[in-house]
């Protein structure tokens, strides 16, 4: 800043960036709930102008003691706050230290002191962002964005919960304030998030450390081992350690055996909790080695998909998944199951209920999946995978699908169905296929519009009638949910891509029955998926499928970018 | 009719007259873009803004400046209190664009850090010297800028501010 030469004045404020529509629906950032806190009185008035200028909402405070009590009594009342270092009564850091630990809110520092320690130990403490005095107008239009960072991150952290496997023990936060400020459902959804993250971050906490671990990818083999493990022990007696002692891979931990094991605990939980019949056509590996299913637990796989708690589908990877790489044993379990009967050679048995809709042949996509004993990975579905009835699915990219806090959860409690949690595929899993929405942001909560719109459809993922639609930004969500009004309960809404007889690009409910539920996604935008690559299943080696599922995102930078409103990829598919 | 050209006339003289001020008040660097920002921030909801907002500083300047007079006058002197004040007047100093005063402020800290106590004297005194300048200078175009609106005049930064 020269300080002879006079300025160009700024542009004058009324551009279209204070006006509504602003191209990011929902008037966001209009709004915006700023809490700053300065003992300059100078200061705290420019401030207060020229938030109020950018459209938010001020709160001003000249103490950190009575900001903190205001945060406190008011904890969803603030979006973010933004403190000046020094003050009298409070060290700014200090304050920053609260909020991060009380409300977890994003912080913005300030100061007229531009040294660098300083601002450096604004980033160690955890503020989001640091300005220095004297603060432009410039500066402060940008500051929503650390909110949605934080938002996203909230979201990221969430789709983690079941695994103990974070990236970052650092980023283990509570739920982020309401996002959307406008609907008190959305209050509702995040109060549950928040309490189930809470009693998730415990357990979480002493898992993770700062540090960044390594990515666990539960391969095909390892899972294999895992099971067997479990299996030597018997399921009642397997503690991660002593599975970890007889997985003996190396650089593999209790941690990671741990969370795994609760996985694979809750899947069996959930399967055996599910009796009645339905008949849900759907395929069943063909090859799939049933064997020690059965012996695994009391697992009544079949009994799961028939109340339609697991498609038929989802119930075939689960198999698959459970035993690792298909061996070539029969299926004991065969008689109990309806659903598995066909297309599966193996299945000796003589249960050749043959499902209206399926095509047997079809069936032998689902035993290649790869290990992963998510119930929550359930609704991975392999574009390829085709099943009769196909189901009104979009299928994400593998790229994305290796982004758990894409996935959704196809598993519901029969009762809770409400509640969409995310296929935590934990990060290093291979992933069955997942059906992600495509144009997922990251999962939305049911029943409440987000406030964004993103531009990528969306779909859902659902596995029960009370389910809520794993929509980016919520999309969809009126969409499906009145959709789902419509549903029985019966799950089997699978995707399948380009199912046989199908039309390559439809994607049709399983069960002809369920039908009428029209759990139907936009299928103009299987236009868009690459599905017309493998019509025919048939034609996959295993060795595609399985690279397919078991490809890992690259990096995590993918996942940020994710995070836009661009919409999804096509390019991204597993195709 | 003669009366009204003449209206306008001294109006325009009044507003060059303003112009001109401000001008010499950023070239001799009194001022800074910040004061600028302060005009952005007027409106018709916010018609004294800028005024409002000079008169706070000018409030918390003299008291910060009494605090630091009494600060180094002490038998044993905190320098850390008196950088905490320096601190806030170069600040808020900052914020409205009073570069000079914010500019003593700085080197005042660089003494305060030297914890030298003549040194620090030295640089108070310059600091209310700055700061009793710029005042009289802002008092004076806010003379001005009154003079104008009550002849049917404005001021709008953003046109004539370059």
């Amino acid at each position: 800043m020269d300080s002879q030469t006079v300025k160009p004045m700024l542009v004058s404020l009324s551009n279209a960036y204070w006006k509504s529509g602003d191209g990011i629906s929902d008037q966001f950032p209009v709004g915006l709930r700023v809490l700053v806190v300065d003992d300059d009185t100078t200061c705290l008035k420019i401030l207060d102008s020229m938030l109020k200028k950018c459209g938010y909402e001020v709160t001003q405070k000249s103490d950190a003691e009575s900001a903190l009590d205001l945060l406190r009594k008011n904890k969803n009342g603030y979006d973010i706050v933004i403190s000046d270092v020094h003050m009298p009564d409070m060290d700014g850091f200090k304050l920053l230290e609260h909020i991060g630990h009380e409300m977890d809110l994003p912080v913005i520092m300030m100061s007229a002191d531009d040294s660098k320690d300083v601002v450096l130990k604004g980033v160690n403490h955890g503020a989001c962002d640091y300005l220095i005095k004297p603060i432009s107008i410039e500066a402060l239009m940008n500051i929503w964005q650390h909110v949605v960072r934080k938002r996203k991150q909230e979201l990221k952290e969430k789709d983690f919960e079941g695994s103990g496997i974070s990236e970052d023990g650092e980023q283990q936060q509570k739920s982020p304030e309401n996002f959307d400020y406008s609907s008190s459902a959305n209050e509702a959804n995040y109060k549950n998030l928040k309490k189930r993250k809470d009693e998730e971050d415990e357990e979480e906490r002493d898992d993770t450390s700062t540090l960044k671990k390594p990515r666990v990818v539960w391969s095909t083999d390892l899972h294999q081992q895992f099971v067997n493990a479990v299996h030597q022990l018997g399921i009642e007696k397997a503690v991660p350690k002593k599975i970890l002692e007889l997985m003996n891979v190396p650089g593999l931990t209790r941690e990671n055996v741990a969370s795994h094991l609760q996985k694979f605990r809750l899947y069996l939980k959930r399967a055996s909790q599910h009796q009645s019949g339905h008949n849900n056509a759907f395929m069943g590996p063909q090859e799939a080695s049933f064997g020690p299913i059965s012996s695994i637990n009391g697992l009544n796989l079949h009994a799961l998909t028939t109340t339609g708690q697991i498609p038929a589908q989802s119930l075939a990877i689960f198999q698959a998944a459970a035993l690792g790489r298909p061996t070539t044993t029969s299926v004991p379990i065969v008689d109990q199951r309806n659903i598995f009967s066909f297309g599966t050679p193996k299945l000796t048995s003589g249960d050749d209920q043959q499902q209206p809709n399926n095509n047997i042949e079809q069936m032998n996509l689902f035993h290649r999946i790869p290990s992963s004993m998510e119930p929550k990975q359930l609704a991975t579905l392999n574009p390829f995978a085709q099943s009769s009835g196909g189901m009104n699915m979009q299928v994400d990219s593998p790229a994305q699908m290796g982004q758990p806090q894409r996935m959704t959860q196809v598993f519901h409690d029969i009762n809770g169905g409400s509640h969409v949690s995310c296929l935590a595929s934990s990060v290093g899993q291979p992933n069955l296929l997942q059906v992600i929405p495509s144009g997922v942001h990251g999962p939305s909560y049911s029943s409440v519009s987000q406030p964004s719109t993103p531009p990528g459809d969306s779909f859902t993922l659902m596995s029960n009638s009370g389910l809520s639609t794993l929509t980016s930004k919520g999309m969809l969500q009126e969409e499906v949910n009145s959709e789902m009004k419509g549903s029985r309960g019966f799950v089997s809404n699978y995707v399948v891509c380009g199912g046989l007889g199908n039309s390559p690009n439809t994607i049709q409910l399983v069960n002809s029955s369920l039908a009428d539920n029209a759990l139907r996604i936009k299928n103009e935008r299987l236009a868009d998926m690459d599905f017309q690559n493998n019509p025919f299943p048939g034609q996959f080696s295993e060795e595609d499928l399985i690279s397919a599922l078991l490809k890992q995102p690259e990096d995590f930078g993918l996942v940020e970018n994710e995070f836009n409103f661009d919409g999804y990829h096509p390019n991204n598919l597993p195709l | 009719m003669v009366q009204a050209i003449k209206r306008i006339m001294e109006l325009n003289q009044l507003q060059r007259s303003f112009l001109e001020y401000t001008a010499a008040l950023f070239r001799e660097g009194f001022l800074d873009s910040q004061f600028s920002q302060l005009y952005q921030l007027q409106d018709e909801s916010n018609p004294e803004f800028v005024v409002e907002v000079v008169s706070l500083f000018f409030e918390d300047s003299e008291r910060l400046i009494n605090d630091l007079s009494r600060a180094l006058d002490q038998t044993i002197v905190d320098f850390r209190k008196i950088d905490a004040h320096v601190h806030q007047l170069k600040g808020s100093s900052s914020s409205i664009g009073a570069q000079r005063v914010k500019n003593s402020c700085v080197s005042f800290r660089n003494f305060c850090e030297a914890q030298n106590i003549e040194e620090c004297s030295k640089c108070l005194q310059q600091v209310k010297q700055e700061y009793l300048l710029i005042k009289n200078k802002l008092e004076a175009l806010f003379q001005l800028e009154k003079q104008i609106v009550a002849a049917g005049g404005a001021i709008n930064m953003v046109e004539w501010m370059l």
